[in-house]
Parts: structure tokens; sequence; C-alpha cells
């Protein structure tokens, strides 16, 4: 029972939802890349260098919009890489991908060493977060209030332009061209559209986004870098994009469905679980969903071979 | 049609690098408001010579003038500048955009930063309203049938202005009734003063359709003709160099026992309709059942319940006392004495980055005179694949030669001479001849011949009604999933009846059909 009581503290969905947010980014990044044709895997990469970046950026201009900017730009940087090598080197995105996140695995510790002279973490740099924002309506809001108020700016903005994405993929031209260069290019192409600049196109929003989850993580989520806080992040946002359907909307609730387990992993701790088994517990969840998923899909067709069968007896 | 000449192509070369000829001095005068058809077999260059016009080929030598004015045409989107549009054998078009999005894509209206959807919805209902095309512009793509993605293809050109219109083999995929629609909309665009190349090998169509002919063969200019002036059978023989409208001499049949029974099969496909509906019949040695019908009738999934590639069936599929669907592993089928010419060749006929070799022991590389001990009898190998790229006169230069490099109909060769060479009880031919040129049809159906006098027993499907007429002994008819007809013999059948049978007007009585199973 005293499982229960969790949900019922709003600091349990406040942290929920704070704790999505860097899937959400993620999340955006990874479908915006899959609608134009290219699956981003490097996203990871992308956020832990992102994540670095900010805080370097942060410390460099004692100003934490620039390190926000800084994150931004790396990400880009990384998935024009990414489109570069598969769009004009043909080469397999899988592996470069791969290639890069190991890459920014390596880069940002030694990175870290060069300016901190620890490999651990980046608490020698005083650099800034980014601001908290409190609305004084919402106060006056019993629980909603208090879960959804004071949350960092960055938690507001991933929310927000899970929509932007939303109208801009589907009610944009530029939308409908990076879907039809992911869905056929060979249909856009036989109409004129540059498939190759499009593609680029989706890739450096999936790098702006994939640099946006990793300021969250350092400028935001916890106010330093640490190696590895990135966590797999990355990878667990191509799953939630793909159980969202490819669409921002779906991908968000998605997102945040992996936001609750990882969430409540750390509010199970004072259960005495074992830390490490309740760290499991997201990735467990990600294989259940896609298993599920796939035998729903496998069975499906049993299951309506029965019902038409038993509704033809009825007659 | 007037005599002003719109177009005209003038002894275009085009050599691939690797030195194979496409088209040689290929000649093409197109006029205003006339259906000029471009004529040829497979491997002809008809496909190729339109490619150049469109931009996507480059010629060698020649030249090409537009309303008298010499044009070089470099890409696709220079042709759809200059007025020329394509519509390819293959559509180009994304199966998960709505008709609206592929038209528009890459012309899109725009309000403020937005999409105007509505703007666009009306661009395509008014062109589509223009030419008389019934349309559902909101609807998606993949939900259409071919004969509608087909027409949201030519619209994709009319939008764009197109007043040339390239039409890559468009009946070859289409329904009797799509086709005669299609006619009636190409008419309509020829009154408005449009042109059209149609290229195709279906003689009786450009027959039908066509004012001018231009005939292609082996690359090389034969002429072009007005249709009025010329037979059935001049085309046929300028096409290809001999008469082909024949009739095959079959010996009388050899009846035994019965191989394939069908026994009140169900299907119901992913959404939910029931697509094969108490389907009876039986195959016996000695006998070709063909099974006729407009595509899409159910004749794709019959064939996937009796071939072991779908077994979420209702009923009994039983194969010379094979009855268990355990059993019914593609494997274990073949083993008993199954072999499959599959309906498309690309997905389930060949693998087209494996060699001419590899395709033809893909079905018994594990056979005993073909290896010795753990290692492949590489001269066996060799012996076997050369004498049948022989016998089915595949056009190649060497066993080992990719078969994504081959034409279509070569494709089928292969596919043929891989499927008719082992030792078998049944056949199914599955479309054995779809999209190939008359020469390897006719090639095939006295193979197909062949087999039944030596006691083999054959099901051939196929949605060609001379085909089927031709080669059968019986026949089956099925509309919507359920068998519609069965003729005994075809001895008295005519193709009107047999068409009426097809599209669903008339229907035979449960007694009659009875016949099919015994």
């Amino acid at each position: 029972m005293e499982l229960f009581s969790i949900f019922l503290n709003p600091g349990f969905w406040f942290s929920l939802i704070r704790s999505s947010t860097p899937l959400i980014f993620a999340g955006m990044a990874a479908l915006i890349a899959s609608r134009s044709g290219i699956t981003n895997m490097a996203i990871e990469g992308s956020m832990t260098l992102g994540a670095l970046a900010a805080v370097v950026a942060s410390w460099y201009f004692q100003n934490a919009w620039l390190g926000l900017l800084a994150a931004v730009l790396v990400g880009i940087t990384i998935a024009l890489f990414l489109a570069y090598f598969k769009l004009k080197m043909m080469a397999d995105e899988i592996l470069v991908a791969i290639a890069l996140n190991l890459f920014a695995t390596g880069a940002s510790i030694f990175i870290l060493f060069l300016l901190t002279g620890d490999k651990s973490n980046s608490s020698a740099l005083n650099s800034l977060v980014l601001p908290t924002v409190s609305f004084a309506f919402l106060n006056n809001i019993p629980f909603i209030g208090q879960v959804i108020n004071g949350q960092n700016i960055l938690v507001y903005v991933a929310f927000i332009s899970t929509f932007i994405l939303n109208y801009f993929l589907f009610k944009t031209p530029m939308g409908l061209r990076i879907r039809s260069v992911g869905g056929n290019e060979h249909a856009a192409e036989s109409v004129g559209v540059y498939v190759h600049k499009t593609k680029y196109i989706g890739l450096a929003i999936s790098g702006m986004f994939a640099g946006l989850g990793g300021a969250f993580m350092s400028l935001g989520y916890m106010s330093l870098f640490t190696r590895g806080m990135v966590a797999g992040r990355g990878f667990i946002a191509i799953a939630a994009a793909n159980v969202g359907g490819r669409s921002p909307i779906p991908t968000m609730f998605s997102a945040m469905l992996f936001g609750f387990f990882d969430n409540l992993g750390n509010n199970l701790q004072q259960f005495k679980v074992i830390n490490e088994f309740v760290f499991m517990i997201p990735y467990i969840a990600t294989i259940i969903m896609f298993a599920f998923s796939s035998y729903r899909r496998m069975t499906e067709k049993k299951r309506l071979n029965k019902k038409i069968l038993a509704s033809q007896k009825a007659e | 049609m007037s005599n002003n000449v719109v177009l005209e192509m003038k002894n275009i070369t085009k050599i691939y690098p690797n030195g194979v000829i496409a088209n040689k001095d290929a000649n093409l005068s197109v006029r205003e408001s006339e259906i000029h058809a471009l004529l040829g077999e497979n491997g002809a260059g008809k496909t190729t010579l339109m490619k150049i016009l469109f931009g996507i080929e480059h010629y060698t030598s020649g030249e090409i003038l537009l309303n008298g004015k010499p044009i070089k045409v470099t890409s696709p989107l220079e042709a759809i500048d200059l007025g020329i549009g394509m519509v390819h054998q293959h559509f180009m078009l994304d199966e998960r955009l709505t008709v609206t999005e592929n038209i528009i894509l890459g012309m899109e209206p725009k309000k403020g930063l937005s999409l105007d959807y509505k703007k666009a919805t009306e661009m395509v209902k008014e062109v589509s309203e223009k030419y008389n095309f019934k349309v559902d512009p909101n609807k998606l793509v993949m939900d259409l049938s071919v004969g509608k993605k087909q027409k949201v293809e030519i619209l994709k050109a009319l939008i764009r202005g197109a007043k040339i219109l390239i039409l890559d083999e468009p009946t070859a995929v289409l329904t009797p009734q799509e086709t005669s629609e299609l006619f009636e909309q190409l008419e309509t665009l020829k009154k408005q003063g449009h042109s059209i190349v149609f290229i195709s090998h279906k003689l009786n169509e450009v027959k039908e359709i066509c004012d001018r002919a231009t005939v292609m063969r082996l690359g090389v200019y034969q002429g072009t003709y007005n249709i009025e002036d010329v037979t059935v059978k001049d085309l046929s023989r300028l096409m290809i160099g001999r008469d082909v409208v024949r009739s095959i001499e079959k010996k009388t049949q050899n009846l035994g026992d019965v191989v394939l029974k069908v026994d009140n099969l169900k299907v119901i496909n992913d959404e939910g309709k029931i697509v094969v509906n108490d389907v009876n019949f039986a195959v016996r040695q000695g006998q070709i059942l063909g099974i006729a019908g407009v595509e899409g009738n159910g004749q794709r999934e019959l064939i996937d319940c009796i071939t072991g590639l779908e077994t979420t069936f209702v009923g009994k599929v039983s194969l010379h006392g094979l009855e268990d669907k355990q059993e019914f592993s593609v494997k274990n089928l073949r083993l008993n004495g199954m072999n499959h010419i599959p309906e498309d060749r690309l997905v389930y006929g060949v693998s087209s980055e494996a060699s001419i070799q590899d395709n033809i022991i893909s079905n018994r590389y594990d056979q005993a005179d073909l290896n010795k001990g753990i290692f492949q009898d590489r001269k066996a190998i060799t012996t076997l694949s050369n004498e049948l790229i022989k016998q089915y006169q595949v056009k190649t230069d060497s066993k080992d030669t990719l078969v994504r490099m081959l034409s279509g109909g070569n494709m089928q060769k292969v596919v043929a001479a891989r499927e008719m060479s082992t030792d078998m009880k049944i056949l199914i031919a599955d479309q054995p001849t779809r999209g190939i040129d008359v020469g390897t049809a006719a090639f095939i159906h006295d193979k197909i011949v062949e087999l039944r006098d030596k006691g083999v027993a054959v099901l051939l499907v196929s949605a060609d009604i001379n085909e089927v007429m031709d080669v059968s002994d019986s026949l089956i008819v099925m509309y919507e999933g359920k068998i519609a007809a069965y003729f005994d013999s075809i001895k008295d059948l005519s193709q009107e009846t047999l068409g009426e049978y097809m599209l669903g007007i008339k229907k035979m009585s449960e007694e009659e059909i009875r016949g099919a199973t015994v």
C-alpha cells in the first residue's frame, strides 16, 4: 500500500515530467530523422557531446544560454556529419553512428580531463544552469500546479516543441517534403524535390533536438557533466519514436511512459529494492513493450479469423 | 490528329558503357493530338528511348526537336518544364501520403508558413474534373487500387502542364474494366490537344486506341505506320519477325490420380475481409487446370495456401496424402513433388543479387548428384546450369551473370528453368508469362504442355484470357473469392462467355461447379 502513496505525491509526477524531458527531445530527434529516411542512432553520442559542450560554454562565457546554443550546434554538426556519410559517401548509417557514439564517449572524457584534470565529472568548472520558470496563476491549482509549475525552462520547451514539430511535419510544405523523401525518394525526385537537401534539413533538425536534450541533461536535469550521464536515453528515444508511430504527439506520450518507469525506479529505492534491479526497469519495460506490440501484430490475423468465423456461424 | 509534328527524335543511338547498344538510329515523330504506339518486345529499347526523352538516360548521338526547336534534356525536371510527362511502369508514389500530397509535392500552395491544404485539394479536384479522372483527393495512396494509382500518376504529370505524356506499358497492371476506362480518358486527353506515347507489346490494345505506331526490334527502328493501314499480324511480324498468333497443339488428355485437392478453403486477409470463400477443386495427373479471373479475386491468397506461404486458413488442402497444415512447409511441399512458378518473380521467384547458376540450383543444391561429400560438385553444377541456360534460351553471356542484370523475360526464363527441370508431381504456375514477350511466353506454354503430357498435374493461374484458354484443359473462374464457373472442357467456350463470368455478370449453380472436385 505504501507503494501507492508514491503516486499520490505530486513530487513523483513533477519528477516524471522532468525525467521525461530529455527523452522527449531525443524522441523528436529520432522521429524527424526517421521521417527523412535516415536512422539517427548517433543521438546518444550527440547528447553526450552536447551536454559537455553546454557545460563548457556556459562556464567559459558565464552564460547558460550560450551553453544551450553550443549544445545545439554540436548536435547539428554531428547529425550533418552522419547525413554526409550516408548520402555522399554511401556509408551504412548504423556503422557510422556506432563510430560516432564511441567517439563521443571517448572524446567527452578526454576533453573533460583536459579542462578539469578529472575524468568523472565537471564539478571543477563553475558552470551555470538554465533558469526554472514559475507561473503565479498555476499556484492556485492544487496538485497540478505543483506538478507543472517551477520546472526548468527546457521542460516547457520540450512539450511546446512537440506541438511545433507536429505542425511543421504535417502542415508545412517542408514537412511534406521531409515525409516524402523518407517515404519514397524516387517519387519525391520525380517531381523535382531536392532529395539530399531535404534530408540534410531533416537531419539538422534532428541534431538540434539531440543538442537540446544534451543541454537539458547538464544545464537543467543536473548542474554539471558527469561521464555516462546520458545513460542510453538516446537509444531509448529511438524505441519511443517507434512506439509512438514516428508522430510527435504519440511519441511524446511514449517518451513519458519510459520516463514513468525511469522515475518509478528511482522511487522504489526507498523500499530497499536493490539499486541495480531498479535501474533495469526502464530497459526491461522497453523490451516488454516491443515484445507486446510485436505479439499483437503477429496474432492479429488469428484473432480476426476467429472473430469473423464466429460471427459467420452466428448467422 | 493534326499533321502538326510536336516532337521529333532523330537517329537516336544509345550505347551503354559496357558496350550494349540499346538504341540504334531510332526515330520517333509524334503529332499533336495523337496516341502514338511505341511497339516492341521486351528488351527492344522502347523504355530506354523514352527515358532518353524524359532526361533519365543520355543519348550517345542523335537529335531531339520539340516544336521544331532542338532541345537538350538532361534531367526529368527539365523534361517536366518542357511539357513532357512520364508515367513509369513502377509508380513513383509515396504510399503513405494522400493523393493530394503526392500530386502537389514540390509545387505546394502556401498560406503564410503553412501548406494550404484546402487550395491543394481544390487544385487536384479541378484538374481531375477537367480530364474526368475520378479519384478521392483525401485518400491515402496505399488504399487505392492499382488503376487509381495510375490515375494519380497521370494527374501528377497533367497538373505540371504536360502536353506530351509517355505511358510505359500502362495496361500491364490493369484489369479489363480499368483498361477500358483508361482508354476513354486517353481519348479525352487526345481531344484536348495532348499527345500520348503509348509503350506496349499488346497488339490488340494498340490497334484499338492508337493512331500510329512506331515499331522497334532489338533496339533498331523498324518504321512508323498508320494503324488503319496495318493488321495485327503485320505488326507482330515487324515486332518479332514471325507470326505469333497461334494455337497450341495438344495431345489427348490422359488423366491419372488426384494430386492436389482443396476442400472448403476459406481465407481471411489482414483487413478482415473474406478473400477466399469455400473453394473446392481437385487437380489430377496429366491435367492442366486453369484458374481464370480478374486479378485480386482471391487467386493470390488461394495459391499462397496451396504453396505453404500462408498457413492461417480454414478448410483443407491435401497434396498426395499430405494433409496436416504442420507439414505444409515450403521445403516439405517441394520434397513431395510440388514446384511453383510464383506470381511475383522479383519477390519470390529469384534472388536478383545472386547469379543465374545460384538461382537455378537453389531448389536442388542439397541433392546428392550436385554434391561430393561435404563440398559442392562444381563441375556437375556448371554442366547443369549451362545446359538449362541453353535449353531455356536465357540470353546471357555467362551463368555467373547476376540475375538483376537480366530483362524481365529472361528472369522469368531462369525461374521456369529451375521450376520445370526437376521431377515433380504438380506444377503451380502463377502468372507464368506476365510482362514478358510473346516468344518467351510461347516457349513456357509449350513446356507446360510437355509436362502435362508426361503426367504432371498443372495448376495454371492467369489473368490473361488468351493464356488460360490456350493452355488449360479444364478451367475454373474465380470471382470475389468464390468459384464462379467450372468448365470441364474449354473447347466450346468463347472469350465473351468467360469474360462474363470473370466480371461477375454470370454465375454457375453449385451443382455445375461441383464438377471441379471430381
